[in-house]
């Protein structure tokens, strides 16, 4: 069992009690909402007669949803304004603080919340959706709740789960030049698999992590349920405590003092036990991409799709499923597949670093015509700053559309969808079958670089080619 | 549609009834539950929608459509079943369609509590045994009953050790697994709480 990780700090600190079932009642520091994954939980509210505890724990924001064209109101799509319709009504009559759109911070619950200072260090954070995991970026415990712990957090600001195990997962060395934090993560998770994570929390450590940024940071954390890791953290910084300084909800002043002088004392002492510890040499990381139905099935820009009698027998029937949804031959190179559709957006990889790398890749560059390629800023302040910088006129002369905030086309609950079985190269973070809005539609998974090379190609290609 | 859906409700202890099969290992929520069916204000209308692209692209040769597993209500899968989303759409979705409990290889961490907090349990059986279960050509007729006191799955031939979290186990036996009332007796000890962390002095957003 773990002992004295940030991990067990952090838990302890938020535990309420030992419920009678065995069982952790766990306090949580802040809880965000979405429209998709709560009117059920409020709707249950009012069937238990109950109010919402601690209103100013509870933060709102509309992603899911949302259309990336045209977001006038009332939407096109009548589900969609009747969800963006509830979730308004429940946070008013909940007096829950809401960024709708328009507001300025609207975007990606997980873009957002970093943005504005609510993630913290120490924090337990907890929302129905599994990309909560990215909070712990900051030193924080996030992790996905369904809809009936979502109840539960705005009925007693707790819920019931079970303490997780701690894997710490080190990375050696640094990241060689052309090679991201999607490449380190769709690697990690290629080497522990797709259910590895199952009981853990994964603590992201060693050189190559403290070398990046916050934002990278946040997308290694994102994809640890892509692992199976409900959650995922790093310790906190130098870095960290800058990302946050004068947020919109940092902590101000003689606030600010106290919060760092506590921020500094949370990280995993250096004799912590851990119940497992796995290493890995960064710089053997190489722009990395997807070739399957899992974020598992990854493989190096300069390598062959992998033969069937390459796989464990434990990972052969999911690898022979993938060959016949994605109609790829087993040692076909990666590298020169084509492309028909190019996403830049997601909670992975949809901030303004993101956008920022991407552009330089397509600065003075066109797409291929054969390509549709668009960029969704993760939310209102990305796109404000992208827009000021003048990244939204690169894209826009490469041949990108520039489109409103949201989750868009990473899960297709809008109009941006894949059609038939086009191959889309997406900065999101699932390839599962019909992931991206068309039962047969086949999605590569990539860095936002890499995916500003293939829509430059019109086929996977090694980014590194343009960035010399 | 089947008979009216009837939600589980109080103690869980004993589930009766005929197995459906599914067979893949990392069978994810998009696909429990296709995010299209996501729009929608409550879960009613969920049941008719599981994995309904799977069920299209078979024409009507998925487990979920076959006339002998209409009335199924223990579904058996392989590992890492549920990994993805955290929608809990993907167990009210099986639930509406029938499924009263799960056993499988292993389940991914949120289906599995999204599952328990709905009255749906997951049990664990060693590969070994799921395969024999599913390579039975007689399985489409083989009913079992679950009994969560000794942890045991029992058909006329069989007799099954079920692995299960003992916390999860209890709040069935208990009927506690809806935790909403057991978190609210702890009312003081929540305000308590609120005094030891740190934090919420400072990091009072919006006051």
């Amino acid at each position: 069992m773990s002992q004295d990780t940030l991990f067990d700090k952090v838990w302890d600190l938020h535990k309420v009690s030992k419920l009678p079932g065995g069982s952790d009642q766990i306090f949580i520091g802040l809880h965000l909402i979405h429209e998709v994954t709560s009117p059920q939980a409020f709707g249950a509210l009012k069937d238990k007669k109950l109010k919402v505890k601690f209103p100013d724990r509870t933060v709102a924001t509309v992603d899911h949803i949302v259309p990336t064209d045209n977001q006038s109101r009332p939407f096109k799509d009548n589900l969609a304004e009747q969800m963006i319709e509830t979730l308004e009504k429940n946070c008013l009559e909940h007096k829950i603080r809401f960024f709708n759109i328009g507001s300025g911070n609207q975007g990606i619950v997980h873009v957002v919340a970093p943005e504005l200072g609510l993630t913290q260090p120490g924090m337990t954070i907890a929302c129905g959706d599994s990309h909560t995991s990215t909070h712990g970026a900051f030193g924080s415990i996030a992790f996905g709740i369904g809809t009936s712990q979502v109840r539960d957090v705005l009925a007693t600001q707790t819920i019931a789960m079970n303490k997780l195990k701690v894997r710490q997962i080190w990375c050696d060395n640094k990241l060689s030049k052309g090679v991201y934090a999607k490449d380190l993560v769709l690697h990690i998770i290629h080497e522990l698999g797709v259910k590895a994570g199952v009981g853990f929390a994964y603590e992201f450590g060693g050189p190559a992590i403290e070398a990046l940024s916050m934002e990278e940071r946040m997308t290694i954390c994102n994809m640890s349920i892509e692992g199976g890791a409900r959650c995922g953290y790093i310790n906190p910084d130098e870095k960290t405590f800058s990302y946050i300084k004068n947020k919109l909800c940092a902590p101000k002043n003689k606030h600010w003092d106290k919060a760092l002088t506590w921020w500094k004392s949370l990280k995993s002492d250096e004799n912590s036990i851990y119940d497992d510890v796995i290493k890995l040499d960064a710089s053997k990381v190489e722009p990395t991409v997807t070739w399957g139905i899992t974020p598992g099935q990854s493989i190096g820009i300069n390598q062959q799709i992998p033969l069937l009698e390459e796989f464990s027998p434990n990972d052969k029937l999911v690898a022979e499923e993938a060959f016949e949804y994605m109609s790829f031959e087993p040692g076909q190179s990666i590298k020169d597949i084509p492309v028909e559709v190019c996403f830049i957006g997601s909670c992975t990889n949809g901030r303004i670093s993101d956008l920022r790398i991407a552009a330089k890749v397509l600065k003075d560059k066109k797409v291929s015509k054969n390509v549709k390629a668009f960029v969704v800023p993760g939310s209102e302040k990305v796109a404000n700053e992208a827009k000021r910088e003048g990244l939204d006129k690169i894209f826009k002369d490469s041949g990108f559309q520039w489109r409103e905030p949201g989750c868009s086309m990473c899960l297709a609950m809008n109009s941006d969808k894949l059609i038939g079985n086009q191959v889309s190269a997406s900065s999101s973070n699932r390839n599962f079958k019909g992931r991206q809005g068309s039962p047969s539609g086949r999605t590569l998974l990539m860095s936002p670089a890499m995916v500003a090379a293939a829509a430059i190609n019109g086929k996977v290609s090694d980014v590194r080619e343009f960035i010399k | 549609m089947k008979s009216k859906f009837v939600p589980p409700i109080g103690k869980i202890t004993k589930i009766k009834g005929q197995c459906i099969t599914l067979i893949g290992n990392d069978i994810d929520t998009d696909r429990i539950i296709p995010a299209r069916f996501l729009k929608c204000v409550n879960f009613d209308s969920l049941g008719e929608y599981v994995f309904k692209d799977d069920r299209e692209t078979l024409k009507g040769k998925h487990p979920f459509d076959l006339e002998e597993n209409k009335n199924a209500t223990i579904l058996i899968v392989n590992s890492n079943f549920g990994c993805g989303s955290s929608r809990e759409h993907a167990p009210q979705a099986l639930m509406r369609w029938g499924i009263k409990a799960i056993i499988g290889e292993s389940f991914a961490d949120i289906f599995y509590s999204n599952c328990i907090a709905i009255g749906i349990p997951c049990l664990a059986l060693p590969k070994k045994s799921i395969l024999e279960i599913q390579k039975n050509k007689d399985n489409k007729f083989l009913f079992l009953e679950i009994d969560l006191k000794n942890s045991l799955a029992k058909s006329k031939n069989l007799s099954l050790k079920l692995e299960i979290k003992e916390s999860s186990r209890k709040m069935f036996l208990l009927g506690e697994w809806d935790a909403t009332a057991t978190l609210l007796e702890n009312e003081s000890l929540i305000k308590n709480k609120c005094k030891d962390l740190p934090y919420l002095e400072f990091n009072n957003y919006f006051s």
